[in-house]
């Protein structure tokens, strides 16, 4: 077929023959660069290799390499010289410590092996401040991140301690003008000492404290009321109605540490338990545990408090309230009188006058879970000292910075301005362990190390002590401020000596020091007034409530917003940002919004589709939203990432402090945006304008549906009131199939595929869930990281839904007001069509929906569907109940994780050890020393799963047949269980009929998640309850 | 069990015995009437820790010592040395200053009789057995030898006979051949036949049998071979210092678990850290001259030198009787090297259930060189876990557990597998 039609590839070709004629010849304009990548020309002519001999080599070193794999290699067992006595080999040893970063306080108990610190615990004996969060059980691995810095740094350059300690001695005596040590809070009885010290000998040095998070609103009230400057603790297992304004209690609200005693209030016992009433913007984890939760700007927040004081006192309040907010608060108000002294307030609001309210509140109720013994002091932080330290050094009046534990280059507002400030002070020296924005910008870098290598003491409550110990040597050449501050004022003594020496003549009235170093706390008991001093103070007290409060009531009325109101908060995973180069945290999801890696916008759904923002799933399922531009004031803060997040109070808008750092990170961890920059006047509630920003922001999230959609056997839930007066079957129904058209339990051995295993003998494990006790907080999550070696898998991955968590912490709203409504409407699906179009609206979640969590791991099932596919017998069951696998079996069909109800099991994609795709603690020697040797670090195309922590059970054992003993109740432990601070997660040995998991296995409140699977999990679950009484 | 070989038992007696004879030939005279083998005895018990007879130790090397000071000062210093001290004798200050101010014990139970016993076993000059003993070594294993040889002479010698038997019958053939040609006899010539190997290929079914005989029979050496990949059944490494367990468990019979202590609290067994091995070797800077002897002839082993192999490690001065500071730790060759996901626990083993260290580790007290003895393998794991019964007496754990799986099981002892030893998990995580 000829034709004499002609074709033409591009414009050029028809106009321009030429040059297109001389491209066709030559279609490589340029040489192929092949000398580049092979190698030098000459050499390579002169070479008499030919492309056959390579091959020949390339064959002969493949088979020398297969042939030489079969020889074992050569390892060496290198024993101590001389063996120090505490530590065998093989052997933990546990020492008491205390975490005291500025953000976190918490007393802990670090596993160590070999010498290595490799796991945190709560210490039980620390009581309320011995429960770790996530970010404490963390903070172990941020000890070894190998960007930390590893000497002392004089101008950028290396040095070391004698050339450091010259250099800046030197400058120090030249210093005119202030010398001011920039700190954080260090709450620390020895450190304040020695700062006093070091101030007398310096004689113009000033001590200011900066907390990047600030509480210094909430000082201020109590320390007019009080006359501490401290922060009020309550303890709120003693509560039976807590209403919160805009307090995020169980999450970082005043230190946290509040869930333990929460959560003991919340577990139905003798028919009753606490009510939760939670007035919030954002939707927090204390929202979503709340039993009833009223979405209200942060304006409003003030409006209800003022309303709640009227209300409470009697006074008529002239406050602006819409009227279901009003009825709320005086329902509140109501509840808060009839329980009286088991009553208690708490608000978040960052203003005087609001702190001053809820304390007046609290004591007009006499309320009991408000300590007024032991305030906390774990915030001293000044942040009228902090703004006028930053003039002063744009004034030029400050002649050298010391800055102890603070970044305030990243995490100031104003930063701008301290960085132009730092410029004209004469000597800056930044006390920091990794090189922060901070760090960077100062000419001295003192490296101070982790806490794990230090020694310290912290008086977390008033009269309430705790000692930090070394649980290892300094890894580098690092040296704590402490004896930095000792080496300036020229005392010969180091700091633990130091310490020792002042908790003898002042702290330990005569007890021992070393039992105290062993427990990590000391407590002294309180000087309490006399009683009649007491009464005329209280009624001091009384009169100076009432004369002030009308003012304060009245600026609380007139509170109005303008605009939307941002509300900036703390994540879960990050706090303020301390621990950015921490792998763990960044993947743990956040408990509400389960994005990992991210901060974002969250709004509410109504303002999204009034600005334009959008979340959308995009085809492989992942989440994707729009980015917005934030401004505040003057200032702006460009593409950030928009979530619409259920329960978001209409007006409002929530941002998390603590993301955007960039200095001295790896690339992979400085993700997010920098929402200090917005913290104007450390206020954490802002006027904002929100514009819609071109781009799409790729999330990354683990769990992408968001409701329930009325699948009560999923998480079952009623209300107190039904609990107390119900039988089970109506609240936590069994469910039943047919069997010769009679109603059969699907657990009855009758109806079941499979025989029953006898599993009375020896140990039959069980792990106890307790909706109600559950805040969600995540601190299981990492905690099973630390002890079962799960890689972290970065962004992309978790994107694509490869995350590797072993447990994970589900999280539900619900489509109605509340999950029964979604029931109901379920249940009313007339036909298909209804029902339809009726799923499709179950799957929206609520504008103020319900909230329930749900830890999900392994149901370690004794019917498991995983076991019967595997076609090499990887998995397989054990007497005591646990499903098994067997790493070096596995052979990676993945057919057990295609057949799991649960989705539990999780498969390594590839390897995550080693590995430079993977560039987080497990690909460098430092970062592995984190790792646990009692569990195998998996490989690639391994599936892998909750083993209910084998290697935990199995030491028990062993223990309890080494000493000859029976095992009592509480000594078998998960590593989730371990962390659970509130309690929700119990694990025993239900063949022990005295167990709590055999008393909760007979309990009604006890399910199994889909039990009409079959499958006849170890893990069962406690129906959740809600105290939805109204006053 | 109990099969410990007695290689050169002969050997070791000619030297003892030549030892003896040289040690009563050379008595000195001054003690002769005082009993040396008593002194012996009594100076093994209560002085040896701390002396040694020709070299420093903590204290003084003792022999001589009669000719450094008088009999009657000798009693007072070792019945109490701190009161002779203390009474501002010249002598007696001398020497406290010299060792480093650490007094001597007081051995006020002695009888002058006893000390007289002991100087006089002190006071016997070295023997020089090294000279004596080597030839009779020698001889004794040119003795060993002797007997081989004369096997070997038999034997070349009936070889040579069947030589020459085959050589015979040779040239008998080849002549009578002759002889047959030369009379003109017909051999009977052998019909040509079709060559074995043509058959065979001609043979199809014959080809396909052994066709499939040899792929079996590869197969069956590949399987073989990948069986045994990774399975170090006998692994000897040549370690840093020559350590030989035949001395420490076997001779002196001192417990495993005294150097591998972790080995009841821990998964690991441990390797001694070298502040055990001085425990003992503090006071033993060199073995016994026969043991020397032995380590010579029998292992080209200079054990003096491998124990100053530890002290340099550990950074001992022998000489000045104290540490150095200079330490480098030694690094020893792992022998058994279980793959890391196999969990395997030691005191599990040693402390709950019992087991003798040897039923893994082979004869120990036996081998100079430690090499390993199982397998290692899983297959051997599990066999011994159906095989052996679970040790529950006294153990108040195991008291109900028992009671029950053995009813369910309608035995009297359980193994550990019916206990769930066979489970995965158990050892897999």
């Amino acid at each position: 077929m000829s034709s004499n039609k002609k074709y033409w590839k591009s414009v050029e070709e028809l106009s321009d023959s030429s040059m297109v004629e001389a491209l066709k010849q030559n279609e490589f304009s340029e040489d192929i660069p092949v000398e580049e990548f092979l190698g030098d020309k000459e050499v390579l002519d002169e070479s008499s290799t030919s492309r056959r001999d390579f091959l020949k080599y390339v064959g002969f070193s493949t088979a020398a390499a297969t042939l030489a794999a079969c020889e074992g290699p050569v390892v060496k067992a290198i024993p101590y010289v001389v063996q120090p006595e505490q530590i065998v080999p093989g052997v933990a040893n546990y020492y008491a410590t205390t975490i005291a970063d500025g953000f976190d306080f918490a007393n802990v108990l670090v596993k160590t092996r070999e010498g290595r610190p490799i796991k945190i615990e709560s210490n039980r004996l620390a009581g309320a401040n011995g429960g770790a969060n996530a970010r404490v059980h963390a903070s172990v691995l941020s000890m070894y991140d190998n960007t930390r810095l590893k000497t002392p740094q004089v101008g950028g350059k290396s040095t070391d301690w004698v050339g450091f300690d010259k250099q800046l001695a030197a400058k120090l005596s030249k210093v005119s003008g202030k010398i001011v040590l920039l700190t954080q809070t260090f709450a620390s009885p020895s450190t304040s000492k020695l700062i006093g010290e070091f101030a007398s000998k310096y004689s113009n040095v000033s001590h200011v404290v900066y907390d990047s998070v600030s509480n210094s609103e909430a000082l201020a009230a109590y320390e007019q009321v009080y006359g501490v400057r401290g922060l009020a603790d309550y303890d709120f297992e003693k509560a039976s109605t807590i209403v919160s304004v805009g307090a995020d209690f169980l999450g970082d609200w005043q230190g946290g540490g509040y869930d333990a005693g929460y959560a003991k209030g919340r577990i139905p016992q003798h028919g009753k338990m606490s009510r939760h009433v939670q007035f919030e913007a954002n939707m927090t984890l204390s929202g979503a545990n709340a039993d009833k939760r009223i979405p209200t700007t942060p304006s409003q927040q003030k409006q209800v408090l003022a309303a709640l004081y009227g209300y409470v006192m009697g006074y008529s309040v002239n406050a602006s309230l819409p009227a279901p907010l009003n009825e709320a608060a005086k329902k509140a108000a109501q509840q808060l009188k009839a329980t009286g002294s088991k009553a208690v307030v708490v608000t978040g609001i960052q203003d005087k006058d609001a702190q001053v309210i809820a304390l007046a509140i609290n004591n007009k109720l006499g309320s009991k879970v408000f300590n007024a013994e032991r305030p906390k002091l774990t915030s001293q932080g000044d942040a009228a000292k902090v703004s006028a330290l930053v003039a002063d050094m744009n004034a030029g009046k400050v002649g050298a910075v010391l800055i102890v534990g603070v970044n305030p280059v990243y995490s100031l507002p104003n930063s701008k301005e301290f960085v132009s400030g730092l410029k004209k002070v004469a000597v800056t020296v930044s006390f920091a362990s990794s090189n922060d924005e901070t760090a960077a910008l100062c000419e001295f870098v003192a490296t101070t190390p982790h806490y794990l290598e230090s020694w310290g003491d912290v008086e977390i409550n008033k009269g309430m002590y705790s000692l930090v110990q070394p649980t290892i040597r300094p890894l580098f050449k690092t040296r704590q401020f402490q004896d930095t501050l000792l080496q300036l004022i020229g005392s010969g003594l180091t700091y633990d000596a130091y310490m020792k020496n002042v908790w003898k003549s002042s702290i330990l009235g005569g007890a021992s020091f070393n039992k105290a170093l062993h427990d990590g706390v000391f407590k002294t008991a309180v000087v309490t007034k006399s009683e009649t001093e007491d009464a005329s103070e209280e009624n001091e007290e009384e009169s100076a409530f009432t004369s002030s409060f009308a003012t304060s009531v009245r600026s609380l009325t007139s509170a109005k917003a303008k605009g939307l109101e941002l509300t900036l908060y703390t994540k879960t995973a990050m706090g303020s940002g301390n621990q950015a180069a921490n792998p763990w945290l960044q993947e743990l999801p956040d408990p509400l919004t389960r994005a990992s890696w991210d901060n974002y916008l969250t709004v509410s759904k109504a303002d999204a589709e009034s600005l334009g923002l959008e979340n959308k799933n995009v085809a492989n399922g992942a989440l994707n939203g729009s980015y917005a531009t934030v401004t505040v004031g003057g200032v702006k803060l460009e593409n950030v990432p928009v979530i619409i997040q259920p329960g978001q109070a209409k007006g409002s808008a929530g941002l998390a402090l603590g993301y955007g750092r960039k200095q001295g990170l790896k690339e992979e961890m400085q993700v997010g945006v920098n929402a200090f920059s917005l913290y104007q006047n450390f206020n954490n509630v802002q006027s904002v304008k929100i514009d819609k920003a071109a781009g799409e922001h790729e999330f990354a999230c683990v769990q992408l549906q968001k409701t329930l959609m009325g699948r009560g056997d999923i998480i079952k839930e009623t209300t107190l009131e039904i609990f107390n007066t119900k039988d089970k079957p109506l609240y936590n129904p069994m469910p039943m199939v047919s069997l010769d058209h009679q109603e059969t339990p699907v657990t009855s051995p009758d109806v079941d595929l499979w025989d029953e295993f006898d599993r009375s003998i020896g140990h039959h494990f069980n792990l106890s869930i307790d909706l109600n006790a559950c805040t969600g907080c995540g601190a299981c999550v990492v905690a099973c990281h630390a002890e079962n070696n799960v890689p972290v898998v970065g962004k992309s991955e978790v994107r694509r839904s490869r995350d590797m968590h072993w447990l994970r912490i589900d999280r539900y709203y619900s489509s109605e007001e509340t999950f029964e409504g979604d029931n109901e409407t379920k249940d009313g699906f007339d036909g298909l069509g209804d029902s339809l179009s009726g799923f499709g609206e179950l799957e929206v979640a609520s504008e103020n929906p319900q909230v329930a969590f749900q830890p999900v791991m392994c149901q370690h099932c004794n019917h498991a569907p995983c076991e019967t596919v595997c076609p090499v017998a990887a998995t397989s069951h054990g007497k005591q109940g646990q499903n098994h696998m067997a790493y070096n079996r596995c052979v990676g069909t993945r057919y057990c994780a295609n057949n799991c109800p649960y989705k539990v099991r999780r498969f390594n994609w590839f390897l995550y050890n080693q590995n430079d795709e993977f560039d987080f603690h497990m690909n460098n020697d430092l970062g592995r020393m984190v790792v646990n040797p009692d569990v195998t670090v998996r490989s690639r195309g391994v599936m892998e799963k909750c083993s209910m922590c084998m290697q935990m059970t199995q030491k028990t054992i062993l223990d309890a047949k080494r000493d000859g003993r029976v095992i009592k109740d509480g000594e078998f432990q998960t590593a989730c269980s371990n962390a659970c601070s509130t309690g929700a997660i119990t694990f025993g040995d239900v063949n022990d009929k005295s167990s709590k998991v055999a008393k909760s296995l007979e309990g009604d409140r006890m399910y199994h998640l889909l039990e009409h699977v079959g499958t006849k999990p170890n893990v069962q679950y406690q129906v959740k309850v809600r105290n939805t009484k109204e006053a | 069990m109990k099969q410990v070989k007695h290689r050169n038992s002969v050997s070791k007696l000619l030297l003892l015995g030549l030892a003896f004879l040289l040690t009563f030939s050379t008595t000195t005279t001054t003690y002769a009437q005082a009993d040396a083998a008593k002194g012996k005895e009594l100076f093994n018990s209560l002085c040896a820790a701390c002396h040694k007879r020709y070299k420093k130790a903590t204290g003084p090397a003792l022999f001589g010592v009669t000719e450094r000071h008088s009999t009657e000062w000798l009693y007072k210093w070792i019945k109490n040395s701190t009161a002779l001290i203390a009474s501002g004798d010249a002598e007696a200050i001398e020497i406290y200053e010299q060792f480093n101010k650490t007094p001597m014990n007081a051995f006020p139970q002695l009888s002058n009789a006893d000390i007289d016993n002991i100087l006089a076993y002190v006071m016997e000059p070295k023997a020089a057995p090294a000279a004596g003993a080597t030839p009779v070594v020698k001889g004794g294993a040119a003795g060993g030898s002797d007997s081989s040889s004369v096997n070997s002479v038999v034997l070349g010698l009936m070889a040579l006979v069947l030589l020459v038997l085959v050589g015979v019958l040779f040239i008998v053939n080849k002549t009578l051949r002759q002889f047959a040609s030369a009379n003109n006899i017909e051999l009977p010539v052998k019909e040509k036949r079709k060559p074995i190997w043509k058959a065979f290929i001609e043979n199809q079914f014959l080809l396909l049998v052994s066709a499939v005989f040899l792929l079996l029979l590869s197969g069956y050496f590949v399987y073989g071979y990948l069986m045994q990949v990774g399975v170090d059944q006998g692994y000897e490494p040549v370690q840093p210092i020559h350590y030989s367990h035949r001395i420490h468990a076997g001779d002196n019979k001192i417990d495993c678990k005294y150097c591998h202590s972790s080995a009841r609290v821990s998964k690991h067994s441990g390797i001694p850290s070298l502040n055990v091995c001085m425990n003992c070797h503090k006071s033993i800077g060199e073995v016994a001259e026969a043991t020397q002897a032995e380590g010579l002839a029998e292992y080209g082993v200079d054990y003096n030198k491998q124990i100053q192999k530890l002290y340099k490690a550990v950074g001992w001065d022998a000489d000045k009787q104290a540490y150095t500071g200079k330490t480098e730790p030694v690094k020893w060759v792992r022998i058994h090297n279980l793959p890391d996901f196999a969990y395997f626990n030691h005191s599990q083993h040693v402390m709950v259930a019992g087991v003798k260290c040897q039923k893994c580790h082979g004869p120990v007290e036996e081998m100079e060189i430690m090499y390993q003895h199982a397998p290692l393998t899983m297959g051997w794991c599990i066999n011994c876990h159906r095989e052996t019964n679970v040790k529950v007496e006294g153990n108040a754990y195991y008291e109900k557990i028992h009671e029950e799986l053995s009813k369910k099981y309608g035995v009297d002892k359980l193994t550990a597998a019916q206990m769930g030893g066979l489970e995965c998990g158990k050892c897999h995580y």
